[in-house]
């Protein structure tokens, strides 16, 4: 598997008058071609912060201080906003935006919206052909082609979700983001939007990184997981061996705070304390003061990037040796 | 079996619809958003009642009912032994001493202005609870109970220098300033993060089992309803479905659109199989719901013209157990 998108100490800055957030620092992973890699984290863990760096739309407090994002090979970083627009945007790197309720445009048709991305990507299209895309893309996401002319007041949420991911899938991109994919939708609507989501990765090759807050659909939608916590990444590995033995005491404690419909009826474990504010985060790891292992090294230094085992690493004084 | 602290009997809220000018010239009949359409359940003393459902299905309104903040339309509800459900406002005010509300989003229902102290001790105001010793010495107790210790040090802080789980104890400690019987929680906890949840809910179990206090929970998680309740009602516009104890419900559902709900609950665990989606499309309008059983639009085990035409009563199945479905029932 040839790794799409490969990130290396990604660090992001947001300048604000009371001083620099960090709100992601040194974040490492990388994503395949068809593979799924989940960033699971509070709100405010930094979680879009990734992805919006990803995609080069931060907005203009926000900076990237350090680190490279490889995408096919690529640094992005370091390539002008214009020519990153121009060419991988979109056409590499697209995203669903989270919240499906406002993220079209009240007053043009669902169908003009999706084909504006392509207008802009490929100028020398003929329309016949762009409408021909269009509805490939919306009978792709399981929308009645038909419906090209509506507005978005006429789709109900699921439709309207459906629409923001033909959208992202409009110039075939190689790399999906898609941000809280299921927040503001039903159950079963959610289900139905993440059965989509792994349809169109399998069928399109595509890699994808799911950003969400629910462990649980990660479980079900992810090859790969990362779990942040305040800005950092905590631990990232493979999502079979993380939900079996998860190795930071930030993981083992969000998994038991996540309950399951099946299994016994038990009282649920809470993570004391709330997480920090990240314009003065904790000394050494920015876990200690709410874990329960804390131990005097934990408050004086930070812990490295310990790989444990093959594509497993964790940022924990527990497992780093030496 | 013990006895039901409240009772609900046929309960419904009909909302009109809002027409414009030239619209009402040219329609006849006025529509209504059938937002409780003739519920019946009963809720037992100190236990968690657990009302669950997609948007739009009415569970909210059921709460807001149950508290008469609104005025119902038709049916009764009936709290210890007594049909309040069209008394006036002003007995209504004694009543609310014992049944009070905990609101989804601690991010709105506290009034930035004011100060922990003050929030806590106004429900007793309102009630006409003037003594300063007692007012203080009930809000401190309120405090503690919901594990804001030391009270003293939440006090004189404002909404806004607490976090988010802070200011929903904050929230549950004003609802419980008056030694209520009764607490309607409406998503108490989906405003929340994952990692502070529990604490919100252990805090309700706590609760309950200290002062035997009944709840009613309105939520959409059919995963965290299984944890903390005792019984659950699946509603779906505006329609109960199922009802029963939460095991039985959730682990053998019977009506249909439970098994469908059930099914598209994620599992934090990548062992399980994934989850195959059995029903298709949304839930339809409450404004013009579908003939017959509500569900028989999307329903998967759809069993011929009298899922059309005949509206399902919610039968009782043995034990605890109600469902209203066509599938069950000698009404075949």
């Amino acid at each position: 598997m040839s790794a799409v998108l490969q990130v290396e100490n990604l660090t992001t800055f947001y300048t604000t008058l009371r001083g620099p957030v960090r709100a992601a620092e040194n974040v490492t992973f990388n994503v395949g071609k068809g593979e799924a890699l989940g960033l699971v984290g509070e709100s405010g863990c930094g979680k879009t912060t990734v992805a919006l760096s990803i995609l080069k739309l931060l907005p203009s407090n926000g900076k990237i201080v350090r680190g490279k994002i490889l995408f096919e090979g690529k640094d992005i970083v370091k390539i002008k906003d214009k020519e990153f627009r121009q060419e991988i945007r979109w056409k590499g790197i697209s995203i669903v935006f989270q919240g499906a309720m406002n993220a079209l445009n009240p007053v043009f048709k669902v169908g003009d919206q999706v084909s504006e991305a392509i207008k802009i990507h490929e100028p020398r299209m003929k329309k016949e052909e762009i409408n021909e895309r269009v509805a490939k893309l919306f009978e792709l996401v399981g929308l009645d082609p038909g419906r090209a002319d509506n507005y978005p007041h006429e789709f109900s949420g699921g439709m309207r979700q459906r629409a923001l991911i033909a959208m992202s899938l409009a110039c075939n991109p190689a790399l999906l983001i898609s941000d809280e994919p299921c927040t503001a939708l039903d159950v079963i609507v959610a289900s139905q939007v993440l059965k989509l989501l792994r349809e169109i990765k399998e069928k399109l090759n595509l890699g994808m990184i799911l950003i969400s807050h629910d462990l649980s659909i990660v479980a079900e939608t992810c090859e790969k997981m990362g779990i942040m916590y305040a800005g950092m990444l905590a631990e990232y590995g493979n999502v079979m061996d993380t939900f079996k033995k998860p190795l930071h005491p930030y993981t083992q404690g969000l998994i038991s705070a996540f309950p399951s419909i099946k299994g016994e009826r038990t009282r649920m474990v809470s993570i004391p304390g709330i997480p920090p504010d990240l314009l003065n985060p904790p000394t050494g790891c920015r876990f200690h003061p709410r874990c329960k292992y804390a131990m005097d090294i934990c408050i004086k230094k930070e812990p490295s990037w310990w790989n444990v085992e093959k594509g497993r690493y964790v940022r924990c004084w527990l497992y780093e040796k030496g | 079996m013990a006895d039901a602290l409240v009772e609900v009997e046929n309960l419904k809220k009909l909302f009109p619809v809002r027409m414009g000018f030239f619209r009402t010239l040219v329609s006849r009949k006025q529509l209504f958003v059938h937002a409780v359409d003739g519920i019946s359940f009963k809720v037992k003393k100190s236990e968690i009642f657990a009302l669950a459902g997609e948007s739009g299905s009415g569970k909210t309104t059921t709460g807001r009912l149950l508290l008469r903040l609104i005025q119902p339309t038709e049916g009764k509800i009936i709290f210890e032994g007594r049909d309040i459900s069209f008394i006036p406002e002003r007995e209504m005010k004694s009543l609310r001493r014992k049944l009070q509300v905990v609101f989804q989003d601690p991010y709105e229902s506290l009034n930035p202005r004011m100060i922990v102290e003050t929030i806590v001790a106004e429900p007793l105001r309102v009630q006409g609870v003037h003594n300063p010793k007692e007012v203080s010495e009930k809000v401190v107790r309120a405090l503690e109970n919901v594990e804001l210790i030391p009270a003293d040090e939440f006090l004189f802080r404002y909404p806004h220098e607490l976090s988010g789980g802070q200011r929903q104890r904050v929230a549950v400690a004003r609802a419980l300033v008056l030694d209520p019987e009764f607490i309607v929680a409406d998503e108490p906890v989906s405003m929340l993060d994952v990692s502070i949840r529990a604490e919100i809910l252990n805090l309700m179990v706590n609760l309950q089992e200290k002062f035997s206090t009944t709840f009613l929970y309105i939520t959409h998680d059919l995963a965290l309803a299984r944890h903390i309740c005792n019984s659950i009602a699946v509603m779906y516009l505006g329609k109960i479905m199922e009802m029963g104890t939460v095991d039985e419900v959730i682990l053998e559902p019977l009506h249909p659109y439970t098994r469908a709900l059930v099914v598209a609950v994620p599992v934090p665990d990548p062992t399980m199989a994934r989850s195959e989606v059995v029903i298709k499309g949304e839930i339809p309008s409450p404004v013009n719901p579908p003939s017959g059983c509500r569900f028989h639009t999307r329903c998967p085990s759809y069993i011929g013209d009298i899922c059309r035409t005949k509206e399902p009563s919610l039968i009782h199945v043995g034990g605890t157990r109600f469902v209203a479905c066509h599938l069950y029932g000698k009404e075949k």
